[in-house]
């Protein structure tokens, strides 16, 4: 195997890791209401102008960036959830389908008028450089991205496997109506679930601002392959995001790589459409 | 009671219309149509262009005696017309080629403009100037450099930029004259994305390279938009061209510039096809990551006190932003379409067509660097030309081939950071 091999291989992955980093926040609300949240790609955005905000303002990279940008989605989270989900819960599918995409565009024009359509960068260096190991290039903030998300998905993880909030929202999930007979409130349930899934979508959002450029409509740009990544991994399963999200990250690399990049979103989603063909459920979903 | 109140409001109501369609009357006012990405990927560029227009209207519109001779700007108004105000309606193509000749039938249809201009992407531009032309109302293209816009017969389409076969003639002359000095210039990489400006001008400037003897060593296709470029630049990386050239839109030149550094790819010589690589928040974004990038240019500032500083100057006073080349190709533009409708005396499309066939501006009457605007009769000014710029300093563009025209040498290899 080439060498340069090996490093489109490793820029996969930490792709790939990215990838499943913005989805999880999808895969939760989505797991957990039936709700597909459009306005997705648009809270990673968000998350990005905090962490751009947080530069301009005080200098600081993403070790603050980060956790005020997960604070102030998840305020956002619980906003939204008290402000539009739960009403749009109790009409049709389309009005979940509109509410979510008009908030969407909500929130994308609302930065828009405030920030202007200018693209935005944070210094490169931001969180440190490139490492060179073995004469392979790994970059710092991608790196720092891929542990995160890896801490993410396994924090999620157990937060819904092992802990007694957990098997509430899971309650909550399976039957809202013989969980509120057992004494859980689904209204609080809910809301804690959008405050998490958005708290790490700006997370996500705030990291991939050291790589990334930031812009209005980035949300449009991340939003697609994140519901690629959700649906590949199975609706709900956060461990499926992940190794959806990596599994799509390499794809993309090696098909970029050895057949050309306009090609590689023709290879992606073909295998992904015909992986879906005789796995409905995706790769970690329930059937 | 209730009654004669709705009857009174109506009658205060129709009152006020019959003065306000009589005080519209007095004042004659050239409504033109202008459809810009104002929204989506490339709204950067669509907000510019919209700047850039309305510096254009205060220079028509209101009397501007320091810009001397420069047409139109002397009085207020156009003086073909008695003094008739122009009034652009704003479109937004929102980056779709559909949602452009949608906004182009609106325009003519419902506003009832008198001309059009516009759409930033050629691919836009393609379809929003077929409305133009099915309607018969004269479409003025600043901007768009895909080579077959001109190439389709149209009557009512009028394009003042240099296009695609200009610059792989400047490209290729350029590319000699750095060899002649000691560059390598034996292999080229050509990257560029798959929207119809990436793919024809990729195409023209392969087939005059070839035509020249140089050597296309790779061609990297790419969708615009990517969300990931490390593929492409390793495939660089590992081949190694002497040269690579850049046509890319603002979004995927910043990634590839960062995408770039965190590889450590840096190429002897990096060329940029203006786009992304002119947008002055490229150069805010990577400008210092990008040093030593040569793009191509018509705009120049020039001294401080001349015509185009002072245009400059308005610019950077509305937008805050520096004048960049493509939001000042499609303001020469519209002054090329206003200037023939004040020559045509007329706002009737038909005599603003005839009157754009005939415009003869001479290089003094231009704000570009072009050597004047004539336009032949596939509609293509045959006089406009370009320079190379390099991004020196990672902060301003100057102006460094051809010899004549250069504020400074050019440098190499390509700095990067």
């Amino acid at each position: 195997m080439s060498f340069v091999l090996v490093q489109v291989i490793v820029g996969g992955l930490l792709l790939g890791a990215v990838y499943a980093l913005f989805s999880s926040g999808l895969t939760l609300v989505w797991g957990m209401m039936n709700i597909v949240n459009f306005a997705h790609g648009d809270f990673v955005m968000l998350g990005m102008y905090v962490a751009f905000m947080v530069f301009t303002l005080f200098g600081a990279g993403p070790l603050v960036g980060a956790p005020l940008a997960t604070i102030v989605l998840a305020t956002l989270g619980v906003v939204v959830y008290f402000g539009l989900i739960r009403s749009i819960m109790k009409g049709p599918m389309l009005a979940q389908i509109l509410g979510t995409f008009g908030l969407a565009l909500l929130l994308r024009y609302s930065v828009f008028w405030w920030f202007g359509a200018n693209f935005l960068s944070l210094p490169q260096n931001i969180v440190g450089g490139t490492y060179a190991v073995f004469g392979l290039r790994i970059e710092a903030s991608r790196l720092l991205a891929g542990v995160v998300a890896l801490l993410v998905t396994l924090g999620l993880h157990l937060l819904l496997t092992r802990t007694s909030l957990g098997s509430k929202m899971l309650a909550v999930a399976e039957d809202a109506t013989a969980a509120q007979l057992m004494g859980i409130r689904p209204d609080t349930m809910q809301a804690i679930a959008w405050a998490i899934a958005a708290g790490a979508t700006g997370l996500a959002g705030a990291l991939i601002a050291t790589f990334f450029y930031i812009v209005p409509t980035v949300g449009e740009t991340l939003g697609i392959v994140a519901f690629v990544t959700v649906s590949l991994g199975g609706f709900g399963s956060v461990p499926g995001a992940l190794v959806a999200g990596l599994l799509i990250g390499v794809i993309e690399s090696l098909s970029a790589y050895l057949i050309g990049a306009v090609y590689k979103d023709i290879v992606v989603y073909a295998l992904f459409l015909s992986f879906l063909w005789f796995r409905p459920q995706g790769l970690m979903g329930k059937s | 009671m209730a009654f004669k109140h709705v009857l009174k409001l109506l009658a205060v109501a129709a009152v006020t219309v019959a003065c306000a369609g009589a005080a519209s009357g007095d004042d004659k006012v050239v409504k033109i149509g202008a459809i810009f990405p104002m929204t989506g990927g490339a709204a950067s560029a669509g907000v510019h262009a919209k700047f850039a227009l309305e510096v254009a209207l205060d220079i028509i519109n209101n009397a501007h005696p320091e810009l001397g001779d420069f047409p139109l700007a002397k009085n207020a108004g156009l003086a073909g017309l008695g003094g008739a105000k122009v009034e652009v309606s704003f479109a937004d193509n929102q980056g779709s080629p559909a949602t452009g000749q949608n906004q182009a039938l609106r325009l003519i249809t419902e506003e009832k403009v008198v001309a059009l201009t516009g759409a930033y992407q050629s691919g836009i531009t393609l379809t929003t100037s077929a409305i133009a032309e099915k309607y018969g109302i004269p479409f003025l293209n600043g901007e768009s450099v895909a080579a077959n816009l001109t190439e389709r017969g149209f009557k009512w389409f009028f394009r003042v930029t240099p296009v695609a076969t200009d610059f792989a003639k400047i490209y290729s002359e350029f590319l000699a004259d750095m060899k002649a000095s000691g560059a390598r210039t034996d292999s080229i990489a050509l990257v560029h994305d798959n929207t119809e400006y990436g793919t024809s001008v990729a195409g023209t400037i392969t087939q005059a390279f070839k035509d020249k003897g140089l050597n296309v060593a790779l061609d990297v296709s790419y969708a615009v938009n990517a969300t990931d470029v490390q593929s492409q630049v390793l495939q660089l990386k590992e081949k190694k061209p002497d040269v690579v050239l850049m046509i890319s839109y603002t979004s995927d030149a910043i990634l590839y510039a960062k995408t770039m550094q965190a590889l450590d790819y840096k190429p002897p010589m990096l060329l940029a096809d203006d786009a992304g690589y002119s947008d002055p928040s490229f150069i805010k974004a990577v400008g210092k990551s990008s040093q030593g990038a040569f793009n191509r240019s018509s705009w120049s500032v020039g001294p401080p006190g001349s015509t185009t500083a002072i245009i400059a100057d308005l610019y950077k006073k509305k937008s805050g932003d520096e004048m960049d080349d493509t939001a000042a190709r499609q303001m020469q533009g519209f002054f090329v379409l206003c200037e023939a409708i004040d020559r045509a005396g007329s706002t009737d499309p038909a005599k603003i067509q005839a009157a754009l066939q005939k415009t003869d501006l001479k290089p003094n009457q231009l704000m570009m660097g072009y050597k004047g605007v004539k336009f032949d009769d596939k509609g293509q000014n045959v006089l406009a030309s370009g320079v190379i710029i390099q991004l020196q300093d990672g902060e301003n563009y100057v102006a460094v081939w051809p010899k004549a025209n250069a504020e400074k040498a050019p440098v190499m290899p390509y700095k990067g950071w």
